[in-house]
């Protein structure tokens, strides 16, 4: 029985890229990644927003009225629907004059009970440092 | 021998990632490692059968092709991804299975060494 900790760490921009989609759907991957290990090891993700990254993470996402698809933030929502932890960086949130009003840090209205954090990049960087794999999108 | 896991999002086309990521699987081949290699995003345009080499553009087809015969280089392509780009099972170059991210997650966890290369 073993535990692998793996660190998303987004830095990209909502939209542009496919990244920061890309990221998020391959952390909620960790739900099902059983039907391939032995039983008892598990696949434990991170996602933490960072730089351009924490752009993902606004509220009120109106990608379904103009592109016809569905919103980072509904994913944002399905992960912390599905308990995963998801870290926001204050410097950067600070940065961009964002705060957390403006941010996405609960699924509350679905059901969910995990909340995201805004943490200072001291601990992310304790997450980068602790995790066994990190993938930068 | 150890066994190396990269998984890459970049697009065959317009970046040279994925061209790394081929030629780090085959130095690590080369030295007797097993490569899974992940190919989601735009990067599942690597594992499609049919590309024609232009010498303006990364061809890797022959040498994915050549590396996966001998044995020691595992493409999978994320099949969604494949499906929304209109790319599906019939065109899937031979030997490269398609799954979802929970195999590239998998693949990870058995992995002495793990490259993810993000971004577009």
């Amino acid at each position: 029985m073993a535990t692998r900790k793996l660190g998303f760490m987004v830095s990209t921009l909502p939209y542009k890229i496919e990244g920061s989609r890309l990221a998020m759907t391959h952390a909620i991957a960790s739900q099902s990644v059983g039907i391939y290990l032995e039983d008892g090891d598990m696949v434990e993700p991170v996602v933490c927003f960072i730089g351009d990254g924490v752009f993902n993470c606004i509220k009120n996402q109106q990608s379904m009225k103009h592109y016809g698809i569905t919103s980072l933030a509904q994913h944002i929502k399905n992960s912390l629907l599905l308990d995963l932890t998801v870290l926001i960086c204050k410097e950067d949130v600070d940065k961009f004059g964002l705060n957390e009003d403006a941010l996405i840090m609960d699924a509350e209205d679905m059901g969910g009970k995990t909340k995201a954090k805004i943490v200072p990049f001291s601990e992310i960087r304790r997450v980068m440092e602790s995790v066994d794999h990190l993938l930068f999108n | 021998m150890g066994k190396l896991t990269i998984g890459c999002f970049s697009s065959l086309v317009g970046s040279l990632s994925l061209d790394f990521a081929v030629k780090l699987s085959e130095a690590a081949i080369q030295k007797g490692h097993s490569v899974d290699l992940w190919v989601s995003g735009n990067a599942t345009m690597l594992s499609k059968k049919g590309q024609k080499a232009f010498k303006d553009y990364s061809a890797l087809a022959k040498k994915v092709e050549g590396l996966m015969s001998a044995g020691n280089l595992h493409v999978t392509a994320c099949e969604s991804c494949a499906e929304a780009r209109g790319y599906h099972e019939d065109d899937t170059m031979e030997g490269v299975k398609r799954a979802g991210g929970d195999w590239y997650l998998a693949s990870s966890f058995s992995a002495d060494r793990f490259l993810h290369i993000g971004g577009d």
